[in-house]
């Protein structure tokens, strides 16, 4: 690949592994990130999701693999790195006994920011922080903390913003504000690596990343990730779904069955076994069933439960 | 009823549990619970001597006789004086008594055998370092009855009739620097620096591990800030703190306590500033080992101990076996007592601080580069 080339990712990196001990946290991750774009990152809690991110701005040495984040090797230039990168961390990381300005203004010293009285200001009115500026960030609540944080972690204008679970705790609203803001962000070019659990975020991202037990098991569009896994899915509508699903799960064609409030969703690689047992079971039930698009939720517990049962199968 | 029972045993059992499990698994608390009763008993049981013997002493002898032999013999047999070799003149005297390289100097007049045996009652000199009045107290208690001891050996046949009222010859204790052996002079220029150890080592011992428990550390180190700015950046805080105390000690000295100030305090404020340096190198570097607040803490308590012990501020050092004034050596504030007592009631200059300097600044560059080494850049 030409330099021009590997310009156009934000992140780049191949065979990130990573222990911790006799514990293998990330094994052979390769990410690809685009200028501009927002990256989504998914998996279970505990799948390297974190270790991976930090990998890739310098906290952490990888055992093996290299890359590079902004056209910066991550080995060797973290320095640089570490500049042009905004990174809000999974917990919160701001001084709990500063005030809001206090935390803010430390950030734009520790950047070393031109005009750096004006830059806070300008922060704290952008979000809205101006008339709380002076209260103690740890009396925040987690939206507020959550909202700071990024003011914070923009200060120094990155191009590169990396967000760990940035919404976890977050009321839906300001869930919502949240993406708002990100997504202008990015229409201003600045890319974007965010992990998060919610569906509704997923499909907000431009791509998307699912890893389980520190593998990478697919990466692409929301909809490249749902075709890829050529999953299709029935829902079964009606009361008592708990005894159906119990039913249903040992039946030829049922791989998965995940209940939606008072919808089943039952899907199955076998296109044609999974419809011959549905119309039968739905029949003799009662039930009315119908043919759905699979879903991103669905891919992500078949994906989840297909690398468990590869992992699980060996004991 | 028994529902409702207020001690449940297996509840309470549970609770046991736990807490053992939790101490299991915080192996520096483990460390110092079979740790410091350990050290501790060695060096109360083994290097911890009130009664101190073997103390050096240096002769300064411009005679030299049966008797005056004799006298430096008994001396030696009395174990309380260890005679570390001759001085050419008072003034080297002087200057080995103001840097602690000797407790006592005997001084043996020209002519000294002489006097005596024409019945002129001469007298020796012995010059102490009064410093610490315990440290010499008994040794100096022990002298007229080996002046006795010499004079029932060596003042015999001819000579006895030299024997009686006033006896033949006598020693002229002068105890220089506390002339009125007040303790309190040598224990309070020796608190600055317990008190300083202990403040600066706690404080900064948290400095970091609070920014690691917090959570606030991986943000630190997300910046783009270097390991020297943040240790030194820390610290700077914590000199000023030091100096604040220093002052508060050194005023309660003067007007509470009524110590003679013979040196200059600006030599004292620099001779804390070096000591603060050195402490806070050693809470620091506590620090980034330090897993977390109560580590950095246990391991400041394990460190404060032999300070406290050791360093010849609550037992004289000189009395202490030699693996205990070793490990005493090793400790800055050892030389910081000598020093701050030496300025303050010795009137010390230049020449005689220096070799308590020395050993400090070694002591502080020596640290800080562990501490910046052991300085983690990741989270790894």
């Amino acid at each position: 690949m030409t330099a021009e080339a590997s310009s156009n990712y934000a992140i780049d990196v191949r065979g990130l592994n990573k222990h911790f001990g006799d514990k293998y946290v990330v094994r052979d991750v390769s990410l690809r990130v685009r200028r501009g774009e927002i990256f989504g990152f998914l998996g279970p809690n505990g799948s390297g999701k974190t270790t991976t991110i930090r990998m890739v701005c310098g906290l952490l040495k990888p055992d093996a693999g290299a890359g590079t984040c902004l056209g910066y090797d991550i080995g060797r230039e973290s320095a640089e790195i570490k500049r042009n990168v905004g990174y809000m961390t999974q917990r919160f990381s701001f001084w709990e006994d500063l005030t809001i300005r206090e935390n803010l203004d430390f950030v734009a010293r520790m950047y070393d920011i031109p005009s750096r009285k004006a830059a806070v200001e300008e922060a704290l009115q952008g979000l809205g922080l101006k008339e709380r500026a002076s209260q103690l960030a740890g009396g925040l609540s987690g939206g507020w903390k959550q909202r700071m944080a990024l003011a914070a972690c923009m200060l120094h204008q990155p191009r590169l913003l990396l967000l760990d679970e940035p919404t976890a705790g977050v009321d839906p609203r300001a869930r919502r504000d949240f993406w708002d803001e990100i997504q202008s962000l990015a229409a201003r070019g600045i890319s974007v690596l965010v992990s998060t659990h919610y569906m509704d975020e997923a499909v907000r991202c431009h791509k998307l990343a699912y890893i389980a037990w520190g593998r990478l098991l697919t990466q692409g569009s929301a909809a490249e990730v749902i075709t890829g896994q050529r999953l299709s899915t029935w829902a079964l509508y009606g009361q008592r779904l708990a005894e159906l699903q119990e039913v249903l799960r040992n039946q030829p064609g049922v791989e998965q069955t995940v209940t939606f409030g008072d919808t089943l969703h039952v899907s199955g690689t076998d296109a044609e076994a999974l419809r011959q047992t549905i119309e039968s079971t739905a029949h003799s039930a009662g039930l009315r069933a119908e043919k759905i698009d699979t879903g991103l939720e669905d891919v992500f517990i078949h994906l989840m439960s297909g690398s468990d049962r590869g992992d699980g199968g060996k004991s | 009823m028994s529902r409702r029972n207020p001690f449940s045993t297996v509840r309470w059992w549970s609770i046991v549990l736990k807490e053992f499990t939790q101490l299991r698994r915080d192996r520096l608390t483990f460390a110092m619970i079979v740790g410091i009763p350990i050290v501790q008993m060695i060096i109360f049981g083994y290097g911890i001597n009130t009664n101190p013997k073997h103390l050096d002493t240096a002769i300064i002898s411009a005679d030299s006789s049966n008797i005056t032999r004799s006298f430096i013999e008994a001396l030696q047999n009395s174990s309380y004086f260890r005679i570390v070799g001759t001085l050419p003149n008072e003034a080297a005297g002087r200057a080995a008594l103001a840097q602690g390289k000797v407790l006592f100097v005997i001084n043996i007049p020209p002519g000294f055998t002489r006097r005596l045996l024409r019945g002129e009652h001469p007298s020796l000199l012995i010059e102490a370092d009064a410093t610490d009045p315990t440290a010499t107290a008994n040794a100096l208690a022990a002298v007229n009855g080996i002046v006795q001891s010499v004079i029932q050996q060596e003042i015999t046949g001819p000579l006895a009739v030299l024997r009686g009222k006033p006896a033949p010859f006598s020693v002229a204790v002068h105890p220089l620097y506390n002339p009125e052996d007040i303790t309190q002079y040598n224990v309070v220029s020796g608190l600055m620096g317990v008190i300083l150890t202990l403040t600066m080592v706690l404080m900064t011992g948290l400095a970091i591990t609070r920014e690691r428990e917090r959570g606030t550390m991986e943000n630190l180190l997300a910046m783009p800030s270097t390991p020297i700015e943040v240790m030194s950046g820390k610290l700077i805080p914590y000199i000023g703190i030091g100096l604040i105390q220093a002052t508060i000690i050194l005023l309660a000295a003067r007007y509470v306590f009524q110590v003679p100030f013979f040196g200059n305090v600006g030599a004292v404020y620099l001779s804390a500033l070096l000591f603060i340096a050195a402490n806070l190198t050693v809470g620091i570097t506590f620090s980034s080992l330090a897993r977390n607040q109560l580590q950095a803490v246990q391991l400041g308590i394990f460190y404060f101990l032999p300070n406290i012990l050791l360093s010849g501020f609550m037992f004289p050092f000189k009395g202490m076996p030699d693996w205990a004034q070793a490990i005493g050596n090793l400790l800055p504030l050892t030389y910081f007592n000598r020093l701050v007592r030496g300025i303050l009631l010795k009137g010390n200059g230049w020449a005689n601080s220096w070799p308590s300097v020395w050993p400090m600044m070694i002591f502080t560059f020596a640290l800080m580069a562990v501490a910046v080494a052991s300085y983690r850049r990741t989270l790894d």
